[in-house]
């Protein structure tokens, strides 16, 4: 396991236990300060300041993941392999953000251009609308399903 | 001759946890694979924290996590984030409690593992009823189900609407101060006067008299979180921060807007996959905690009875159920981040 002395691990302990409490209460302070909460004069709203609220969010999240793993799961101690074996395969995920939120932010999109699409067709001519559901729906019939 | 001594020799040395050769990565058996089922676990929660980012970005609005999450016990006013620090905190302590409980293993001190344990599952419980708490208020108080969510909103196209326009519409104007129901507010010592910064404002239609058991009639004016009015602004139909809300009068009501052909309608509820993810996914990590607790309580008897001391492999056992706790302490740094401060 750890190279370390009983007492500097123990040390080490104390150490962590600061470390996450102080990185919760700055993550925390930062979120009510940044949206308003302490001071009414300063808000981020939601303009180009989100994305670095964002980013200090999700760093300081990192770094305490990090700080977990490494020090009280004591990865920092374990073969090289088995470090590489846990750690690679969560790469994949970065992807798997990316991709998935991309598809998230995509399909917003879509069904607010069928809102639009929708509202455009009832407010100019519903014949228009009406037209076109005797053109392109029919009841399904029994071969339909053969 | 020689290679089979030294081979003999080896397996001598090793062959008490794996039936091949050598350990791979200088790991256990129990100790490898307790890390492999995290790396599924991880992988597990990944993809449930995934779908709840995607369905967010394909919201148009999603609920604020500062005003869904400002309430505390034994406090009546808005305490925004402050219970989910605690709870935070409450793991975080737990976490280290069994770091100590694996060092006291190491060095075969049956005590000591037995009192940082017990510390860890009191802490493990502590967390549960916090959660426990948690959910009955976000039910019970403000009204947030599997498939209900009264937080933030659809955007329809259309605006919002101005105090003057619903009072041009036949609306009468009242003052939060003027609510019956904040008379109950002294009760508690605490008044909610002071919540209310910025003098908030809600209408009722002529003709319906200003009591408490009329609260679900009343017309709020939207405001965002910056607690301003959008006096007459226009849709930002993308804009995902937005609450619809009479935040500070704690009354959960939808907010008012105006179509395009002048009609003055209540905004319906928010996204209906807030409240399913949210209970869902805190509701997954407290399974975990449970079944954590459990197996803690199921090992510290173990340790009692003097199982792991005979063992003698400096008590992996509690390693095991250690690098088990830390993860779920890890999941909720991410659960965290995800659900409260972004």
């Amino acid at each position: 396991m750890s190279d370390l002395s009983y007492e500097d691990s123990k040390k080490l302990v104390f150490k962590g236990l600061i470390l996450l409490g102080v990185l919760t209460i700055v993550e925390v302070a930062i979120a009510l300060f940044a949206n308003g909460h302490i001071t009414e004069s300063f808000d981020i709203g939601d303009g180009w300041m989100r994305y670095p609220y964002m980013l200090i969010m999700i760093g300081l999240s990192l770094y305490k993941a990090y700080f977990i793993i490494y020090e009280f799961m004591h990865m920092r101690y374990e073969a090289k392999g088995l470090v590489a074996s846990v750690l690679l395969p969560t790469g994949l995920l970065v992807w798997a953000v990316v991709a998935f939120f991309n598809e998230g932010a995509s399909y917003g999109e879509r069904r607010n251009v069928i809102k639009e699409r929708n509202q455009m067709e009832t407010t100019t001519s519903p014949k228009i609308k009406k037209i076109g559901m005797v053109e392109t729906t029919r009841e399904l019939k029994k071969e339909d399903f053969q | 001759m020689a290679t089979d001594t030294t081979v003999h020799d080896h397996h001598q040395e090793v062959g008490e946890n794996w039936d091949g050769a050598a350990e791979p990565f200088d790991a256990s058996y129990g100790k490898l694979m307790m890390w492999y089922f995290l790396v599924s676990d991880a992988f597990t929660f990944a993809g449930f924290l995934i779908a709840y980012g995607a369905i967010r970005f394909s919201m148009p609005a999603w609920p604020v996590p500062d005003f869904v999450f400002e309430k505390m016990p034994f406090y009546h006013g808005s305490a925004p984030l402050v219970f989910v620090t605690f709870m935070t905190f409450v793991l975080i302590i737990s976490s280290v409690t069994m770091v100590r409980a694996v060092q006291e293993g190491a060095r075969n001190n049956k005590r000591g593992v037995i009192f940082w344990m017990a510390l860890t599952i009191i802490g493990g419980a502590t967390f549960l009823g916090c959660q426990a708490w948690e959910w009955n208020t976000m039910i019970n108080g403000e009204g947030v189900t599997v498939t209900k969510n009264p937080f933030s909103s659809h955007l329809e196209n259309g605006n919002y609407i101005s105090g003057s326009d619903l009072v041009a519409a036949g609306y009468k104007e009242y003052d939060v101060s003027e609510a019956p129901e904040m008379a109950h507010g002294d009760d508690h010592g605490h008044s909610h006067g002071e919540v209310n910064k910025n003098k908030v404002k809600y209408y009722l239609a002529d003709g319906i008299a200003n009591t408490e058991e009329n609260i679900d009639k009343r017309y709020f004016v939207k405001r965002d979180h910056n607690y301003e009015y959008h006096v007459g602004d226009a849709f930002e139909v993308k804009d995902p921060y937005l609450i619809t809300y009479g935040h500070d009068t704690h009354l959960y009501e939808p907010a008012a807007y105006k179509t395009e052909d002048g009609q003055i309608l209540k905004e319906r509820d928010g996204p209906i996959a807030f409240g399913s993810l949210f209970f869902f996914i805190t509701g997954f990590h407290g399974f975990h905690v449970f079944s954590g607790v459990v197996f803690l309580i199921i090992i510290m008897i173990n340790v009692a009875s003097g199982l792991y001391h005979k063992r003698n492999n400096k008590y992996e056992m509690v390693e095991k159920i250690g690098l088990y706790w830390h993860f779920v302490d890890l999941v909720w740094v991410f659960v965290f981040l995800c659900f409260y401060l972004l």
